[in-house]
């Protein structure tokens, strides 16, 4: 049994806030409060609909709320129209209208603030911005000790950056413009800061990596060091599953995840980010004729070598058959 | 009678040394100067240069060793507290990079490490190595004092004189094991003293 809470919402309100991204303004439908949730906590939304075809389907995507974390009568979320979408994000921008509904999951956090820090920098690449402006919001709202470092490709693309820097002002808010040439001076950002100084890093693979190891490069211990990121479910070739408990075996489509596969048949498996993030969704396998393709950030070098486990949301297999202990 | 399997027991895993960081504080008390001595690493120059011990010999005698050394720093202190203090003003003006490691008796470590968590250091991210004897400093539950060097369980508490059964139950903020009155149903029992600290 998976133990996900479901949250009927209304869309209030939809803002462009920028060239590919869209401000969604969710109210509870029976009006009362949503759940309180910490700076950095996302939800999945769910969002049914039907396909070119008619055909009913349904998306799953996990978003950064980015409203402020001591308002629970709404959430906001911002969703970039991603370029290579599996349809997530192409439903939410083309078809979403104002008075729709969607479903919720609880809000979960894989990215908190650590209570404890003297001092916290956020970095944010693009869209990477939204859980930290709900981070910022929390700790604004407590005298905390914060500043920015926003990097976006040009004025256009870039998201609340003049609001933020009206806000919480120019110390703080750092802005680095692609298109005009700024780049943030990542060695002198990370020398000189205080002991208990925390970073965290949100946006692309690339820049998540290039930070973690500038900031491991200057002897910050990696309990400082935060990031998060979602994985879309990549693509790749059908190939076939077998779930033994349930005694039932589909192929998994293209551009579909195992979890996906296993929704559409009805059966219910634990998700939470649905990202490869969280752990949740963590299978045995029972046997598997081919190669797993893990895809996750989850398990760990020694995990994927035992061909045990594999995380359903983002993981693929390229062989026979995949059977897994569902 | 210990009670055990309790998970707040800290676990002390070694000096390992952290290849990047800019400044190294080693904090020793007593027979934690071997746990720095040793370290292969002490042999490269290049480590020395990143090297500062704050040493309390508590009886031992390995100052003078330590001291020959060689590292870019070396300030030995009379006590405990004295060198509590000094670690205090170090960590108050020092920047991300430097890495705080802590060896001696459990006592010593949960002391440096407060003061290492009160400079904002993540707990986590401190390197400790458990070096002498076993004995623990115990806090009375009952009247908050704080006991030592305390080798038996039970053992009497120094400000209220209660018996206090010692357990593995570990408080990081005070850095000192939990004790609890072993005889409150029947204070005229008391049961046998065993020396498990030693």
């Amino acid at each position: 049994m998976s133990k996900n809470v479901e949250h009927p919402v209304e869309v209030a309100a939809i803002t462009p806030v920028a060239d590919t991204v869209k401000r969604f303004h969710l109210v509870s439908v029976d009006g009362k409060p949503l759940p309180y949730f910490s700076g950095g906590s996302h939800v999945v939304v769910t969002m049914r609909g039907t396909d070119a075809a008619g055909a009913p389907v349904v998306y799953r995507n996990p978003y950064s709320l980015m409203s402020s974390p001591n308002d629970p009568g709404h959430y906001e979320i911002s969703v970039l129209r991603v370029l290579d979408s599996r349809g997530g994000s192409h439903f939410m921008h083309d078809r979403v209208k104002v008075g729709d509904r969607l479903i919720l999951s609880n809000p979960v956090n894989l990215f908190p603030v650590n209570g404890t820090g003297r001092k916290h920098i956020f970095v944010a690449g693009g869209i990477g911005i939204t859980p930290f402006m709900a981070m910022m919001d929390g700790l604004a709202s407590v005298g905390g000790n914060f500043e920015l470092h926003y990097g976006f490709r040009s004025r256009s693309h870039g998201a609340y950056w003049r609001e933020l820097q009206e806000r919480y002002g120019a110390n703080r808010v750092n802005l680095y413009c692609e298109g005009e040439g700024q780049m943030i001076d990542v060695d002198h950002l990370l020398e000189h800061q205080p002991l208990g100084t925390n970073l965290y890093i949100c946006g692309p693979a690339a820049m998540i990596a290039f930070f973690t190891d500038k900031a491991r490069l200057a002897g910050w211990p990696e309990e400082n060091i935060h990031s998060e990121q979602f994985l879309a479910p990549p693509s790749g070739k059908p190939f076939l599953v077998r779930l033994q408990k349930s005694k039932i075996e589909f192929m998994v489509g293209e551009h579909q995840s195992i979890l996906e596969a296993i929704e559409a048949h009805n059966i219910d498996a634990n998700f939470l980010c649905r990202g490869g993030a969280c752990g949740q969704c963590e299978t045995s396998v029972c046997s598997a004729d081919g190669e797993i393709q893990h895809n996750d950030h989850y398990l760990t070098d020694d995990d994927r070598q035992s061909g045990k486990k594999i995380m359903i949301c983002v993981s693929r297999f390229k062989g026979g058959e995949l059977v897994l202990d569902l | 009678m210990l009670v055990s399997g309790i998970k707040s027991r800290p676990e002390y895993h070694g000096l390992t040394i952290d290849p990047y960081a800019k400044r190294r504080l080693f904090v020793l008390g007593g027979e934690g100067a071997l746990a720095l001595l040793e370290k292969p690493e002490l042999k490269d120059a290049h480590f020395r240069a990143k090297a500062e011990i704050l040493y309390v010999p508590q009886g031992s005698d390995h100052a003078a060793t330590l001291r020959a050394v060689g590292t870019a720093g070396y300030w030995e202190a009379p006590t405990i507290p004295t060198l509590l203090v000094r670690l205090q003003v170090i960590l108050s003006t020092a920047h991300m990079g430097l890495r705080l490691y802590a060896a001696g008796t459990e006592g010593f470590i949960g002391q440096v490490m407060q003061v290492g968590a009160d400079a904002g250091i993540n707990f986590n991210s401190i390197r400790t190595e458990h070096r002498g004897s076993l004995a623990r400093r115990v806090s009375c539950v009952h009247c908050k004092g704080i006991t030592e060097n305390v080798t038996t369980s039970p053992a009497v508490c120094s400000h209220c004189g209660l018996t206090l059964l010692v357990r593995d139950h570990y408080s990081r903020r005070i850095g000192a094991f939990q004790g609890v009155c072993i005889n409150a149903e029947v204070p005229a029992e008391i049961p046998p003293v065993e020396e498990l600290f030693k």
